[in-house]
């Protein structure tokens, strides 16, 4: 059954978070025009065709949306190699849109040698994603920018979480077997239920890639059903594992399973398949939360992750969000990426934008 | 707006690429550009210069000589005189300067991509990532074709000197589709790049100086179209390859009627998008994108129409509309738009008056909110529903980002719709059932089909059209085959002037009986029957003493009409399996070995004893050759870059008119007839008049060998007069007239209608007791047409 209290728009705010004030009957205003100031103090609908959105909650599983998949890939191979080359931002704007992606950044470490040490590192970088001087350079002094959100094993959470005190950083823990999803599903249930015990408010699961494999789609949506239901009002964002799926077919088909089952957001990889985020597999998800908005009404958000390095790739992946989806999805509210070496790649893009000069990775901190 | 703010709003913002080194080469040229004569730059003999303009602003960007005829006078002079030279190398000497070319447009490709993008207004990323590459591609090939010229086409030899016009819409690409293959051949070109886009052409002119080309073996005239002209009809020209207008085209074929000039020509289209119902959706709007909103819709390959399974079609309408939001319209030179400018303000009031009039004629049109440029030539990406093909804008080619939508629901109204038109030039084909899409690309009448693809274009495989998009290819073997003739071919006797020979006596004033008793009544034979004249009258047919012979039906345009429905309706001869083709033809051989005596006796009273024997013997054997080609004549597999194979498929023409030559009444009437149905044609044939008669004998052997009826019709007549009405007929696709310059003439003026495909004896007199002349690929080349079938795979 569908919860009506949970049934709300979801809204994105072009005005920075701590200086919001969120009305108090959440009555909205109507969306920004092209016309209205950049600085809008407004919280904005979330739009796709000229058509409201409110988040995802879940709904029954219909297998004819399955189904009917249809995705050609050497078609999708080619949009998404000429997206590329279509879009490119430079001189502020390009600044801006780096900008952008560390907002909507995940600053992950999920390594099998990460330390206390580790997280706390990552966490003060992910308060001061850039340097003092970046900062003031590139007068970003308001905007008071961090990235969207921390990514680390439960072993983890509650490290991160003390770190981020008093920011507003999310922290996110990988969940339910990660990264391949076999365990038993109890215990994948209980290590989400551990996870937010401990101050996890993203959890990222894994699903178990074999009823992809065998078209086990009621299984498939039990189990994310189960894990978002054990997840409540906390974020969840459903790891399709792409490397291993294979196909853009089974990519698609998993998608709109996981959308249906509840998903807040569906993710990629887990960074430890063989190939991860790509384009071609990019372009067959937003389509997947395309096609299901324009069925459900209801938003759906996309995390990328493994294998996106650098600031050039964070662009065409932002292109590619705002053509396919539109703006709405370059908010941290529907759309992350996954990644840990980009922000080392992004700064030394601003600080060439800043200077001129090339910039070496060993003048930025390491997160 | 701060950075801060840019953060928020996340506009694309501008991405300019920076002219300044195409710039400063216009500089270098003080903005004004000779021609390209003799290997040098050459002042117009008028004196008069003409300007060519950047669409997106209407600023001029320099001065191009305005040519005049005493200038096509000079460069096909510095042509001819380049041309023994240039043939005298060898192969593997012209592949290395083809070489050359190829690397030296790689080096300069940026400054060629901005050129192209200032004079042509199309978007910097389209010039830079498709266009200038295809261009290096395009050489690179052809280099290979000069390099194995002799060991491929061993019995070849180049045309000689080529005259070349193209369009503004690709303006190198369509330059290097035609200069690459004429050099790789050992021709020597004049070419006449498009009055809107001059400049790549020059600027290409001075790669060549680079490269150290021979002078006069590549030049470039800028002129207007009337000084064009004066280059199509030089007499001096031997080949005239064409891209441009139907209109043009259509201008060009009368020009050369009087003439044997080898003609190429790729002209307009109306080309169907169709998308079944179990297509990905998605992918078929990006395709849509890159049918009719590459270069503006400026393609003669666009998908213009669009025919969308009833089931699907309102989703597909949405997510077009959708799709058509995100595309930006915008300066050609920046990096991040789709839609640049239209050529000329003169195109964009063409465009601009064709949807007009599709909206009065109760066309709704959808246009997206985009912001348009103030300035400049644009005009927003457009989609017509609530279309018909009785509509103006589904029937003629808009030349703009406009597409035409409507629906089918079976997939044969669908083929139905989709060659429900003049043209024939590409076709795009959307279903992830590869049986339903290739069952329609088989029956699509088109020369490129794109499965779950479109705009798709590669060196290695052919482009061109059916119907009035035009004949030849451009790309791979059968491209090169437009620029070579048979060496054999020039050293013919002439063909005999239809004044020396003996007028067909009619009726009235030619029947003198002689007393002879006749007893054998010869009639037409029409849809596999026997049929009497529509005319009611006869002719009399004499021997070589003078004897009366006989009487022949004398045909006339009814005859000529019912036969040529009966060719029509056996259409289903060209979907008979080859093998089956193959035996019904071997079936020909062995009833006419039958009947050798008898048949070779009557020959013998027209032609003389030795002959007739050789006649009916060399026609057992050409029977043979073309059965065995029937399962022979095949196609090829190529692979273009990217995970695709493009099935390149020698179709039958269709129905084809023959005007059998006088020289052997038998021997030279299936020497046209055999080599058209072994490839699937069907044939409307009129028998030489000097020995008419021979009609009776090739039916009554066609009629035992279970030939279908209407495969083949024979009507007798006077051929001039029933070739007239062959070569008006707009239901005969081509038409083979090997008689005389006269005749040739009349049937190249007559065709134009339907622009049907002409093939002549040139003005020679074939020698059709030599098999090396007479039979085998050279005749199967003109009885098909290439279909590339792209089809891309992948899971």
């Amino acid at each position: 059954m569908v919860n009506r209290e949970r049934k709300r728009p979801v809204v994105y705010y072009v005005q920075p978070r701590d200086k919001m004030e969120i009305p108090s009957n959440t009555a909205l205003q109507p969306p920004a025009s092209a016309h209205s100031p950049a600085h809008a103090v407004q919280p904005v609908q979330v739009v796709l065709n000229g058509r409201v959105l409110e988040s995802n909650r879940r709904i029954p599983l219909n297998l004819d949306w399955v189904e009917e998949v249809r995705v050609n890939t050497s078609a999708v191979e080619r949009r998404a190699a000429t997206h590329c080359a279509r879009r490119t931002v430079k001189k502020e704007h390009q600044a801006a849109w780096l900008l952008r992606a560390i907002a909507c950044m995940d600053l992950t470490t999920l390594s099998g040698d990460d330390s206390t040490e580790r997280v706390k590192r990552l966490c003060a970088k992910a308060r001061n994603p850039l340097q003092r001087h970046l900062v003031e350079g590139l007068g970003l002094e308001e905007l008071h920018l961090t990235v969207g959100a921390v990514c680390v094993y439960h072993t983890f959470v509650e490290t991160a979480v003390k770190a981020l005190e008093g920011s507003a950083i999310p922290v996110a823990a990988v969940s339910a077997g990660f990264p391949a999803g076999l365990s038993p599903l109890a215990e994948r249930v209980e290590e989400i239920r551990r996870s937010i015990e401990a101050g996890a408010s993203e959890i990222d699961i894994v699903i178990t890639r074999a009823h992809v494999f065998n078209g086990e789609w009621q299984a498939l949506y039990d189990e994310i059903a189960a894990f978002k239901e054990t997840c409540g009002p906390v974020h969840m964002k459903a790891i399709l594992g792409t490397g291993d799926l294979m196909t853009l077919r089974n990519v698609a088909r998993a998608s709109w399973v996981a959308m249906m089952a509840g998903a807040d957001f569906i993710k990629t990889s887990t960074g430890k398949e063989a190939v991860n985020a790509t384009l071609p597999v990019s372009l067959t998800m937003a389509r997947a939360i395309r096609d299901y908005a324009e069925r459900t009404g209801m938003a759906v958000g996309f995390k990328p992750a493994g294998g996106i390095r650098t600031a050039r790739q964070a662009l065409d992946w932002l292109a590619m969000m705002k053509d396919e989806l539109g703006r709405p999805w370059l908010e941290p509210s529907l759309f992350r990426f996954g990644a840990s070496g980009m922000l080392a790649d992004i700064e030394r893009q601003l600080e060439h934008h800043l200077t001129g000069r090339y910039s070496a990775a060993y003048r930025h901190p390491i997160a | 707006m701060s950075i801060a703010e840019k953060f928020y709003t996340m506009e694309y913002g501008a991405a300019p690429e920076d002219p300044k080194e195409a710039v400063q080469w216009l500089e270098r040229h003080h903005r004004r550009f000779e021609e390209f004569i003799g290997g040098t730059w050459v002042k117009p003999a008028s004196g008069e210069y003409m300007v060519t303009s950047d669409p997106s602003s209407g600023d001029t960007i320099a001065e191009v000589a305005k040519g005049n005829k005493d200038d096509v006078e000079a460069a096909v002079g510095a042509a001819r005189k380049a041309l023994p030279a240039w043939q005298e190398l060898s192969g593997h000497e012209r592949a290395r300067y083809l070489y050359a070319l190829a690397r030296q447009v790689q080096k300069h490709s940026r400054r060629l991509a901005v050129l192209e993008t200032m004079d042509n207004g199309k978007p910097i990323r389209e010039s830079r990532d498709i266009d200038i590459p295809l261009v290096a591609r395009h050489f690179y090939h052809h280099a290979g074709w000069a390099q194995l010229l002799e060991s491929e086409f061993p019995s070849y030899t180049a045309c000689g000197v080529v005259g070349q016009v193209i369009p503004w819409n690709f303006p190198l690409l369509m330059f290097a589709w035609k200069v690459a293959p004429a050099l790789a051949a050992g021709n020597t070109v004049v070419i006449k790049p498009a009055k809107y886009t001059p400049l790549t052409a020059l600027a290409f002119a001075e790669l060549a100086m680079e490269v150290g080309l021979p002078p006069g073996v590549l030049n470039v005239l800028t002129c207007d179209a009337r000084t064009g002209q004066a280059l199509i009809e030089h007499p001096g020209i031997d080949k005239i390859a064409f891209t441009g207008s139907t209109e043009v085209g259509r201008i060009i074929r009368k020009a050369t009627a009087q003439s044997h000039k080898k003609l190429s020509l790729e002209l307009g289209g109306k080309s169907p998008f169709v998308v079944f119902d179990d297509a990905d959706l998605d992918s078929a709007v990006e395709g849509l994108v890159d049918a009719i909103w590459f270069n503006q819709g400026q393609v003669c390959c666009a998908g213009s129409r669009l025919l969308v399974q009833e089931r699907v079609a309102e989703t597909l309408y949405a997510r077009v509309r959708a799709r058509m939001e995100t595309l930006r319209v915008g300066h050609p030179l920046d990096k991040a738009i789709d839609i640049g400018a239209i050529v000329s303000p003169v195109q964009l009031e063409t465009i601009r008056r064709m949807v007009d009039a599709g909206i009065a004629e109760g066309a709704r049109c959808w246009q997206p909110r985009n912001q348009l440029p103030e300035k400049g030539c644009y005009f927003p990406p457009t989609l017509l529903t609530d279309v018909h093909p009785s509509a103006t804008v589904v029937q003629e080619e808009i030349f703009g980002p406009v597409l035409a939508a409507m629906t089918f629901r079976t997939p044969a109204e669908a083929a139905e719709l989709a060659n429900n038109t003049v043209y024939g030039l590409a076709a795009s084909i959307w279903s992830e059932n590869i049986n339903v899409a290739l069952d329609l690309a088989a029956q699509v009448k088109a020369g490129v089909v794109w499965v779950n693809s479109t705009n798709q274009f590669d060196a290695a495989c052919g482009f061109g059209g059916y119907r009035e998009s035009g004949y030849g290819r451009e790309g791979g073997r059968e491209g090169m085959l437009e620029y070579l003739t048979p060496k054999w071919l020039h050293s013919l006797p002439p063909a005999k002037a239809a004044s020396d020979r003996e007028e067909t006596p009619d009726e009235q004033n030619g029947f003198a009986p002689a007393g002879a008793t006749i007893d054998r009544t010869v009639k037409q034979y029409i849809g596999g029957k026997q049929a009497r004249p529509d005319s009611g009258y006869s002719f009399p047919v004499y021997g070589r003493d003078g004897q009366l012979l006989g009487e022949a039906p004398l045909g006339n345009r009814k005859d000529i009409r019912n036969a040529v429905e009966a060719a029509r309706a056996a259409s289903g001869w060209a979907r008979t399996m080859a093998h089956g083709r193959a035996q019904v033809i071997y079936y020909i051989a062995e009833n006419m070995i039958q009947r050798r005596d008898e048949i070779a006796h009557r020959l013998a009273a027209a032609v003389g004893e030795e002959q007739a024997a050789a006649e009916i013997d060399l026609s057992v054997q050409r029977v043979f050759t073309y059965a065995a080609w029937a399962d022979k004549y095949e196609g090829v597999v190529h692979h273009p870059p990217g995970r695709n194979i493009t099935i390149a498929l020698p179709e039958p023409v269709g129905t084809i008119g023959i005007l059998a030559p006088t020289e052997a009444p038998l021997l030279g009437l299936l020497s046209l007839v055999l080599p058209a149905i072994s490839a699937g044609n069907t044939v409307v044939a009129v028998p030489s008049e000097c020995y008419p008669l021979i009609l009776g004998d090739v039916y009554q052997v066609l009629e035992t060998s279970d030939l279908p009826g209407g495969v083949v019709n024979l009507v007798a007549g006077r051929p001039a007069e029933l070739g007239k009405t062959l070569a008006e007929h707009d239901g005969v696709e081509a038409i083979w007239c090997f008689r005389s310059n006269e005749e040739a003439a009349m049937v190249r003026a007559a065709s134009i209608g339907n622009m049907k495909q002409v093939w002549t004896n040139d003005g020679r007199e074939y020698d059709w007791f030599s098999p090396t002349q007479a039979e085998g690929r050279w005749f199967l080349q003109h009885a098909t047409q290439v279909k590339n079938i792209w089809v891309p795979y992948g899971e």
